[in-house]
């Protein structure tokens, strides 16, 4: 057995990579409450300073401080960089300085020379000419799309695809790096290799995966090289909780250095790191407080973490994020709750660091926490608005207790799992375009199936629903066949060799498409079945506009009539999915989650039979549409509980906002209001809830007085950003959604 | 049998203990000079009617949040003034096991007003003023009946809620608190004396209801000098703790 091991309990992880069960073994379920933690050391409060400087420059300078296209992002392109030099105890930056951006060229050529172009700068002409015989991800998905495909995407009816970058979403476990060290890994995907490489067939997917591996192991060792600039040897494990942490986040640092996927979550990694840091407290090795600031300086680093985007991108996914995804607390198969002391510290980085959007915390929430715990969440989004809840109980059968959420709301299991991602589906489009017969109501342009508008109305609910059914199924089709062309190409051309080599070899995959505008096609749908919709078309006979006479059932007041519409939606949009195959056998998944891409696909969306107007920006997510859940929060928070996460398991995302004064007079009542509410949303069945507390007002002065507010955080759709970071668009639809106030 | 209601709010975390649904009854007949509802006022008023069955049913979609402590208020408007529906709106909640609790002006009180009391786990009081001649500037009632009502909540051992606005240069002396303790004593079981501070949030709607709004260019009650107050609140000596509630009480009669 390795030395480093000494004190842990054995079992078959020392013969396999098995993080899972080393865990398992392991940890010790924490019940106790927040006494004991402890504050920011000097050191921490002088790095933390350095950052608020550098964050108010990055601000003042447009959102992107410094570029460097010199040279291509790879896992050693830079050498070292430093926070405050001679003061990181966790280190490793991306480049050789924080917040300094790199190019990350192999996801699409094109981006890039966009990128730069944003920044009055170009590419460097050796690097430029490299692409002459390079093909980028981007080049191989526009050689094969067809003109439908091209067509749906730039008429929205299909927004947000990763074909112009990096995929994202891919989660590496790495906390092998800290259990296993780097050398060990090498020789189980030499291993692995062999055994793949010496298949009787070599079918396509055996030599695609044989190349994969033999990739990961150049990654694997262009990490151990990254570590030892930085001082560190990690070809072995790590011995203590500090060499833990480093060993991780060194493993992570690899994927971000040369990978700009939209989402890059960091896993769970709060449990595994308190093993090492209950063994270092019980043989004296470190104090509580050195274990914090080891906590404190790791988040810090995640804090300033920052890839190059275009404007175009920013209007997509608005607030600079990086979806640094990290899921604290849930529950074993065991029933033992998964909540540590490290569970605690973690959260603690919201009063030692302030409070900020990444890491994205994700509270994986159950029945099972314990009480002092669940209080400490709570208060936590009281003082913070920086954490998001996730229903443990709902995603652990599925994925077993290590399982990890990428990007905002979706779990994937450690290590054995991943997920392959994109855009949403713009279903209040898909409607309009069945009323018109296939005729886009924003160009006129034909697209796809062709027959009859609807007559002059009022309009029939089964006709509109029939015509919804014909054009989701005809879009559904093509939405799969594009996602397939985004997969291969990626795999093809930007493989991510430094996050799938903390990965099995063998691995299962997610196929997650999206739907935006759910609550509107839902509430138009109520407005033809319940009140009387009359078309109204332009001089060429498009519908453009809707008369609605009497009043309907809307989204988010807990009223079966029109949930149930919107729950028929979720289930036929995942059916209509099922029936195509998908790239190397994905299973496929559905979210409904917009990011901050409901205000996008708002502006490119017409009228609306629901009364909203063109232009105007959806509800994110799976939320009601602003200000019409009007019975109060809990009947709210009940109609988004009916859409099933078993026919959304890419996610069910909610974004809520209440002001303090609604959750109880006193302090204490706050905290026990919001753990009420939050036991009674997830024992229902419901599966995500981003939490902001606050009032309209405050949002209101921040976007009049922007400098009087620098860490202003909030959670807009399954992140949080800070609100200084957000267009002016996107803070006014943050201000334009409902606030439960009670009464 | 219906009643006829102002609105429903689903969430209530500040009308009684836990989280709440919160039944606002439509009409009173106080006019109080800082009601922040006048469009509770006029029994006709309103949004609809509404049977015992729809009660139930969003108080039962409620139930996964209310815990140990919530349930549902009846407030207003003034509930009592449809006491009849009340009686047997708590009767079908307590079927299901939900805490009821009353939230009464003490400003009207009929032949149903003793049974809804009976019936009901908690009663949240509004004093207004112990002064009989303050109470009648306020509320523009006698404060005879809020007395009959006190009289039927000890009656009945029920236990009680104090829920009194504080308004600047109405009712913000330290003289008023220290009366208002005095008067509480008369209540047998006083479980929580709660002092809201006045808020102006309602004049618009004065406004748009074209009622003249008697306290304009008084300000919202001062945060500092209202919690300055809230520390001369003294429970009757008999209050066990200022957060022991019983919820207990619904077992069946």
């Amino acid at each position: 057995m390795r030395k480093e091991w000494e004190g842990f309990v054995q079992g078959s992880w020392t013969e396999t990579v098995d993080v899972d069960e080393f865990i398992r073994l392991n940890y010790k379920p924490y019940d106790g409450d927040d006494t004991f933690l402890a504050g920011p050391t000097e050191r921490t409060k002088e790095c933390f300073e350095k950052v608020q400087e550098l964050l108010v420059a990055e601000r003042k300078a447009g959102g992107t401080l410094k570029v460097d296209s010199s040279r291509i992002m790879r896992i050693n392109a830079f050498g070292p960089g430093y926070i405050v030099p001679g003061k990181d105890i966790i280190v490793g930056l991306q480049t050789d300085e924080p917040l300094k951006r790199g190019i990350c060229p192999f996801g699409g050529i094109k981006m890039v020379r966009e990128e730069l172009a944003e920044y009055g700068e170009s590419l460097p002409e050796e690097i430029d000419r490299i692409f002459d015989y390079v093909t980028t991800h981007n080049d191989g998905v526009f050689k094969a799309y067809s003109k439908e495909m091209k067509q749906v995407r730039h008429l929205g009816f299909i927004t947000g695809l990763p074909d112009a970058y990096g995929r994202g979403r891919i989660i590496g476990d790495y906390r092998r790096a800290a259990l296993y060290g780097i050398d060990y890994l090498i020789e189980e995907k030499k291993k692995d290799h062999e055994m793949i490489a010496s298949r009787h067939v070599m079918s396509e997917e055996n030599i695609r995966t044989a190349e994969e591996v033999f990739n990961q192991i150049e990654a694997l060792k262009e990490v151990k090289k990254m570590a030892q600039q930085y001082g560190y040897d990690i070809s072995g494990p790590a011995k203590d909780v500090k060499e833990a942490i480093q060993w991780t986040y060194f493993a992570y640092l690899a994927g971000i250095k040369e990978e700009n996927g939209a989402a890059m979550s960091v896993g769970r990694t709060s449990t595994f790191i308190d093993i090492y840091a209950e063994r270092d407290l019980a043989n004296g090795v470190y104090t509580e407080e050195q274990i914090q600031e080891f906590i404190d300086d790791y988040i810090l680093k995640l804090r300033v973490a920052r890839h190059l985007r275009t404007n175009e991108y920013n209007e997509l996914f608005g607030g600079d994020p990086m979806w640094i995804t990290e899921g604290i607390g849930g529950v074993g198969m065991d029933g033992r709750h998964k909540v540590t002391k490290n569970s605690y510290r973690f959260l603690q980085t919201l009063y030692n660091l302030g409070p900020a959007p990444e890491p994205n915390l994700t509270v994986l929430w159950s029945e099972k926490l314990p009480e002092p715990f669940k209080r400490f969440c709570a208060k936590c989004s009281i003082d913070t608005d920086s954490i998001q809840y996730e229903n443990d109980d709902k995603m652990r059968p599925t994925y077993g207790e290590d399982y990890s959420i990428a990007c905002c709301v979706s779990a994937i299991q450690m290590g054995q799992q991943i997920q392959f991602f994109g855009a949403r589906c713009n279903l209040a489009k898909i409607l309009l375009l069945g009323l018109n017969g296939g005729i886009d109501e924003r160009t006129g342009e034909h697209v796809g199936p062709q027959m009859e508008p609807v007559g002059d109305g009022p309009i029939d609910y089964e006709d509109a629903w029939r015509r919804f059914n014909i054009y989701l199924e005809w879009l559904m089709e093509l939405y799969v066949n594009i996602m397939n062309i985004i997969h291969f190409m990626h795999d093809k051309y930007d493989f991510e060799r430094s996050q799938f080599a903390f990965l099995n070899s063998e691995l299962k995959r997610l196929m997650a498409f999206g739907v935006a505008g759910f609550s509107v096609a839902a509430d138009s749908l109520s407005a033809i079945k319940y009140a009387k919709v009359y078309p109204i078309r332009d001089e060429i006979g498009v519908i453009v506009e809707f008369r609605t006479e009497g009043d309907f059932n809307k989204y988010g007041n807990d009223d079966d009539r029109v949930d149930n519409i919107a729950v028929a939606i979720s289930e036929r949009t995942i059916e209509e999915l099922r029936k195509h195959p998908t790239y190397r056998n994905s299973v496929h998944t559905l979210s409904v989650l917009t990011i901050t891409s409901n205000v996008m696909y708002g502006k490119k969306t017409g009228n609306t039979p629901d009364g909203r107007r063109a232009g105007t920006p959806f509800a994110p997510g799976a939320n009601p549409m602003h200000e019409r859940d009007k019975h109060g929060a809990i009947a709210s928070l009940n109609s988004v509980s009916k859409i099933d996460w078993d026919t959304c398991q890419d996610g069910v995302s909610n974004t809520f906002s209440i002001t303090p004064e609604a959750l109880g007079k006193e302090r204490e009542s706050q905290i026990e209001t919001l753990v009420g509410l939050l036991s009674g949303y997830f024992n229902r069945g419901a599966h995500h809830l981003n939490v902001n507390v606050l009032n309209r007002g405050l949002l209101e002065d921040a976007y009049e007085n922007p400098e009087k507010y620098p860490n202003l955080t909030v959670r807009v759709s399954g992140y949080a950003v800070r609100f200084n970071a957000l267009s002016k668009n996107h803070q006014k639809e943050v201000i334009a959604r409902t606030f439960h106030q009670g009464v | 049998m219906k009643g006829r209601i102002h609105s429903i709010e689903t969430f209530g975390a500040v009308d009684g203990p836990g989280i709440r649904t919160v039944f606002f009854m439509q009409g009173c007949p106080a006019r109080c000079l800082y009601c922040h509802n006048p469009d509770s006022w006029n029994l006709d008023g309103g949004e609809r009617d509404i049977d015992i069955d729809e009660i139930v049913h969003w108080a039962v979609r409620g139930m996964p949040y209310y815990g140990s402590k919530g349930g549902v208020t009846f407030s207003g408007g003034e509930p009592l003034m449809q006491g009849e529906f009340l009686i047997e709106a708590i009767k079908a909640l307590h079927e299901k096991g939900i805490n009821c609790a009353i939230d009464t002006s003490g400003t009207y009180i009929d032949a149903f007003s003793e049974p809804a009391i009976a019936e009901c786990d908690l009663v949240l009081l509004d004093i207004k003023h112990p002064d009989p001649e303050r109470f009648k500037i306020i509320t523009a009632r006698e404060q005879e009946t809020l007395f009959d009502i006190i009289d039927v909540i000890n009656g009945y051992d029920k236990h009680v809620w104090i829920r009194n606005v504080v308004v600047p240069d109405i009712n913000d002396t330290e003289e008023d608190i220290l009366a208002l303790n005095e008067f509480i004593r008369r209540i047998k079981h006083v479980d929580k004396v709660e002092l809201l501070g006045y808020h102006t949030m309602a004049v618009d709607k004065y406004g748009k209801l074209g009622i003249t709004y008697r306290l304009k260019g008084v300000p919202a009650m001062n945060g500092d000098r209202l919690n300055e107050l809230r520390k001369l609140v003294q429970l009757p000596s008999d209050a066990v703790s200022q957060v022991t509630i019983d919820t207990k009480t619904h077992e069946h009669r």
